[in-house]
């Protein structure tokens, strides 16, 4: 065990890892307490005052929608429901794709076989087509329906975990604890996973955007989350209608997302410089 | 020294294609180009279904009776009809300089086996509905008869007699619908069910088929052979399929179109302050409401909550504020300019809000609920920003008025729909009802018992009884008196809570002329000219 | 004998795919029907006795099973079926007007993309962990957090409707004109996604033994980035490419909506939202077609490539 924990690599929180996962950290934190701090809720229409620009004396530091609600709040909503969904999309790709790999590869053979084909199957079918009726089946649960992209975007993760498991179990320790009679789902789950830790972290750095940018795509085809809740690609989508006559209902929102889009993007990069580069990609 | 040269060729001639490129529908001459919404699904008119493909197919071929540039009915093909006492045998006398495109004469036959071809079940039409009260049809159309029995018959090559089972007052409307235009015989024989394709089509309206890139756009131009072709006065016609109403907006302001098919919601505002005279928004023949479901609890054998959710909208600022694009408050079922009718009004349409809304508390109370005992309902919406919005400021009214609270539910649109025809988890839902025809018989007929449209579950033997009396009148006069007492019992009993009338929106190039607003939002392009 | 052994391997690779491409049909035919709503629900509900007509004349009223085979038998005779929606055509009509202009946007956008991108993240490698280095791994990831729903209407307000520059829509134009917004909108992305992948693969090559050997031998960098690093680093490239040239197809619906393009993306996406359940199978399966075709010869260009797989 100690053996194959020590295998995990510390990464050191400076640079560009520092500096996205501080801004990470710091957009959850508003994005929490923000909508607490003012006065106005996130689905409180006001039709006489819709499209403010924004100002600080009425507290619409973001100014309205064309509703008249609070873009503060709403893109302080949106970004919650924004990374919500992305990580959990991610961790539920990350589980399938890690179990399935690795499973996959350890055991080799005939099940490998099978497990692969399932896998290229389901990647030559187009993504969106997934997701499209994925949406008309959920659309009422916007967890679900994330569950369900996170149940399809685990496929890459799914390839690489086999791939460096099929390198791994010919290693000494796995050789070492197969000989001493450790059952196979232990050595799959206690000897190797931890050991393709790094690989993993990175790859989820990296799926979170790639969910975040989904979800905006989902948005634009109108099946994104439920009104009166949003979300950062909800925003965005609707705010393009106002890009000339109120510049602000689309600029801002879009402005928190291409941050957050890009410390997840730079957060990935940086911890795949600071592992083992080639460990990822072979 | 040659290289140069060659660089020198490459890049003129990327510049020649940049510059071709820029040049759009401006210089193109004497070509009308309209935007026409998504891709229409067919141009045979016995297989189209939406608005999109009927404006194009209305430009290509005509029935016996056509459309004004002001939407009244006006002879087509055929020059003049008679009506028999009975009201049910029409006599029409066709014009003999019809022709269709390829030159051959229009004829009374060409009508009998295109009407026929609408109420085979094998044609498997959507709008065989349209012609279902001419003698047979129906069986025709359940299989029992074949189609050659349909009551449609040429007494000579420009005569065409037509007899129906019951009078139908409005039956020269839906004979200008495009499932009664004629399809050329000879070619449907040639090619089958694709005989409405470029390089195929045959048709006898003002303007033929040219091209149809898929997706993208249709090409027409002028029908020679028309019979009325000399007051044609645009040769060319391009129809453009435009998905994003943003996109045709850029579009008509790159000058890459001369109307467009709608305005955006979030740029009327900017689009009426800046282009006030290119903006035509005219009232429509269709009402915007919510439906209930009256199987299902809470609304069943519940008027006093569906007409106290009723009352609680506030309709002038719905339309004036929540949508503001022109659109009017909805006072009664059937729309105001529905020909030979004027609709009943809601008795509280000229209470004063607080009054109104006094009103509406009661009715809420009256039907045994208050703060301590709420209900909720769900609304369902199909996914589109202003169905979004009116949702919203309903909620919020019936919130604010009555403590009630609604969960709105947005669906895809086919799932929408899916859920309504199953009545199984329904129970407030928006919808749109456009006139079929310009009668309020069009509005009225989907609250029978057994209309498959009617989705509301709403059962009134009275309403009934009243609708086939007035199917039965002769008198236009009486048959209006029935009408209008069905529509009270439905203003009474509240199966759907209209909110408001639609308006048809469009933006027209000063460079087009001959445009004339109409409650059907029909606009032959041989009516329009371009200056 | 090489090149026998490579039509030996396409053809073994190709005749593997057919399983998988039968599992692609199961899975989607049950998907696409088990999605609520048919190809005939409407606002305006047909009377039950047209309704019937219409489902029998697409076979709609025989049992899911016998469905499944029809359309099967269909499809290994290379007919895929009439569309429920556009009725005057068939699917493969369709799929032949739509796919080509795809296809070919698709590939200028891709070769717009790796110029740019095999340009940039060389140069990128070359200056590692320099200030050019950040500049452009910093514009490359902007490029990526922008979504294509806001650039591209911006460029249509900009280049079309203010500027006047270019047509606003892919028929309001023609020429090289209405396929340079198009173009740049489906690259951008891309450029990122490559620029990225090429720097951290050439760092990584440019770190190995053989380079450094080279070095010390005294070439200069151009010639070492050309002679010996550009294959061995290009080859992560190759696996990017076959899935995303397929997915550029599909995945440019947004670009096609705002630029008016009628190609795959918004037959596909239109075919689902319909519920044209023949309109929406031919399409994938003509997508995954492609896919095991581009992954094929991604394979093959790699065995030709990389000397370490041709041993094997």
């Amino acid at each position: 065990m100690s053996n194959a924990l020590a295998a995990i690599p510390r990464v050191r929180l400076t640079g560009v890892i520092g500096v996205s996962s501080a801004v990470l950290l710091a957009i959850a934190i508003i994005a929490i307490i923000g909508p607490l701090a003012s006065p106005h809720g996130y689905e409180t229409t006001d039709f006489d005052n819709g499209l403010l620009p924004p100002s600080a004396a009425d507290r619409h530091f973001f100014g309205t929608d064309d509703l008249g609600r609070d873009q503060f709040v709403r893109t302080m909503m949106g970004a919650r429901i924004t990374l919500t969904v992305a990580i959990i999309a991610s961790l539920v790709s990350l589980i399938i794709g890690v179990a399935w790999g690795a499973i996959a590869g350890y055991a080799g053979g005939r099940v490998d076989a099978v497990m692969m084909r399932i896998v290229d199957a389901l990647y030559a079918l187009p993504f969106i087509f997934f997701v499209i009726l994925l949406m008309v089946t959920f659309e009422r649960n916007f967890m679900l329906m994330f569950i369900a992209i996170g149940a399809i975007n685990w496929l890459d993760m799914a390839r690489i975990v086999r791939g460096q498991t099929l390198a791994l179990k010919e290693r000494e320790f796995v050789e070492a604890a197969r000989l001493i009679g450790v059952p196979a789902w232990r050595i799959v789950f206690r000897h190797i996973t931890p050991n393709l830790l790094g690989v993993i972290v990175v790859y989820v750095t990296l799926t979170v955007p790639q969910a975040i940018l989904i979800e905006s795509f989902l948005s634009f085809l109108g099946l994104g989350v439920q009104e009166p809740r949003t979300s950062l690609g909800a925003l965005v989508s609707g705010g393009t209608g106002y890009m000339e006559q109120a510049p602000w209902v689309l600029l801002l929102p879009s402005t928190l997302l291409a941050i957050i889009l890009l410390a997840f993007n730079f957060l990935g990069d940086g911890l795949r410089d600071a592992l083992d580069p080639r460990g990822i990609r072979q | 020294m040659r290289r140069t040269f060659v660089l020198r060729v490459l890049a003129l001639s990327i510049a020649g294609l940049l510059l071709a490129g820029c040049v759009g529908a401006e210089d193109t001459g004497n070509t009308l180009h309209r935007a026409i919404g998504p891709e229409p699904e067919s141009l045979d008119p016995h297989h189209s279904r939406t608005a999109q493909a009927q404006s194009v197919q209305r430009d290509l071929f005509e029935g016996l009776v056509a459309f004004s540039p002001s939407g009244d009915l006006v002879p087509g093909v055929a020059e003049r009809w008679q009506l028999s006492d009975d009201g049910r045998r029409y006599t029409f006398e066709l014009r003999r300089d019809a022709r269709w495109s390829n030159g051959d004469a229009v004829t009374a036959s060409d009508f009998v086996s295109s009407f026929r071809r609408l109420v085979d079940p094998a044609t498997a039409s959507f709008y065989a509905e349209s012609l279902i009260d001419i003698t047979n049809a129906k069986a025709i159309v359940n299989g029992t008869m074949p189609p050659d029995t349909l009551t449609v018959s040429a007494p000579g090559p420009h005569r065409l007699e037509i007899e129906l089972e019951r009078p139908v007052p409005y039956f020269l409307s839906l004979l200008a619908k495009p499932s009664a235009f004629p399809v050329h015989p000879p070619s449907v024989a040639l090619h089958g069910d694709s005989f409405a394709r470029a390089g195929r089509l045959v048709s006898n309206g003002a303007y033929k088929l040219d091209d149809w890139q898929l997706g993208a756009v249709i090409d027409i131009s002028r029908n020679e052979h028309y019979w009325n072709n000399a007051e044609t006065a645009i040769d060319h016609v391009r129809h453009h399929v435009t998905v994003e109403p943003a996109a045709e907006l850029f579009r008509y302001r790159a000058g890459e179109l001369h109307i467009t098919s709608t305005v955006p919601v979030e740029a009327y505002e900017q689009v009426a302050r800046e282009r006030p005279d290119e903006l035509r928004v005219a009232p429509q023949l269709g009402t915007y409401f919510y439906g209930l479901n009256l199987s299902r609890e809470p609304f069943r054998d519940n008027p006093a909550l569906r007409r106290a959710l009723t009352m609680a909208i506030d309709r002038d600022v719905l339309a004036e504020k929540v949508i503001g694009r022109g659109e009017l408050p909805a006072y009664s079922w059937v729309p105001p300019g529905t020909l030979n009718y004027e609709p009943p009004r809601m008795a509280f349409a000229d209470l004063p809000a607080d009054e109104r809304i006094e009103e509406a508390r009661r009715h809420y109370r009256e039907a045994g609920y208050s703060d301590d005992n709420p209900v909720s309902v769900e609304l369902r919406y199909n996914t589109s920003d202003t169905h979004q919005r009116i949702a919203l400021a309903v909620q919020s009214m019936w919130r604010d008025a009555l403590g009630f609270e609604a969960t709105l539910i947005n669906e895809e649109f086919q799932v929408l729909v899916a859920n309504m025809r199953a009545m199984e988890i329904t129970e407030a839902f928006r919808l749109s009802w456009l006139g079929d025809y310009n009668d309020a018989y069009s509005f009225l007929s989907i609250f029978e018992s057994d209309n498959p449209s009617n989705m509301y579950g709403y059962s009134s033997d009275r309403y009934d009884a009243l609708l086939a009396e007035a199917a039965t009148q002769l008198d236009p006069d009486r048959r209006r008196a029935y009408l209008q007492q069905a529509e009270q019992l439905l203003l009474d009993e509240h199966p759907v809570i209209p909110l408001y009338f639609h308006v048809s929106k469009h933006l027209v190039s000063p460079r087009v002329a001959g445009w004339r607003d109409n409650v059907l939002d029909f606009h032959y392009s041989q009516h329009l000219s371009l200056r | 004998m090489l090149q026998a052994g490579a039509i030996r391997f396409a053809f073994f690779r190709l005749l593997g795919a057919i399983p998988t491409l039968l599992l692609v049909i199961v899975i989607a035919f049950l998907m696409v029907h088990a999605a609520p709503g048919g190809p005939f629900d409407d606002e305006r509900a047909l009377p039950a006795e047209i309704e019937a007509n219409i489902r029998q004349s697409y076979h709609l009223d025989e049992p899911m099973p016998q469905q499944f085979l029809r359309y099967l038998s269909g499809v290994v005779r290379g007919d895929l079926g009439p569309s429920y929606r556009y009725r005057d055509y068939t699917v493969s009509e369709l799929i032949g007007a739509a796919a080509p202009l795809s296809l070919w946007l698709g590939t200028l956008a891709m070769l717009l993309a790796l110029v740019i991108g095999i340009f940039a993240g060389t140069f990128a490698a070359l200056h590692a962990a320099r200030p050019a280095d950040r500049w452009i791994s910093g514009v490359a990831m902007t490029g990526i957090s922008i979504p294509v729903f806001v650039i591209a209407p911006l460029f249509v307000l900009l280049f079309a409707v203010q500027l006047n520059w270019l047509p606003a829509s892919w028929s309001g134009g023609s020429g090289i004109g209405r396929y340079l917004l198009p173009v740049i909108a489906l690259a951008l992305p891309q450029i990122a996604y490559i620029t990225r992948l090429v720097r951290a693969s050439m760092i990584d090559v440019l770190g190995s033994d053989f380079v450094r050997t080279a070095k010390a031998q005294g070439l200069a960098t151009r010639a070492i980035v050309r002679y010996h690093a550009a294959k061995p680093a290009m080859l992560p490239l190759l696996s990017y490419m076959g899935p995303a040239i397929a997915g550029i197809l599909t995945g440019s619906v947004v670009v096609e909506a705002i630029f008016g393009i009628p190609g795959l993306g918004q037959l596909f996406v239109r075919g689902a939202l319909n519920r044209d359940y023949t309109l929406v199978l031919g399409v994938v399966i003509f997508y995954a077609t492609l896919v095991i075709v581009l992954n094929a010869v991604v394979d093959m260009l790699y065995g030709f490539l990389d000397p370490r797989i041709r041993q094997q």
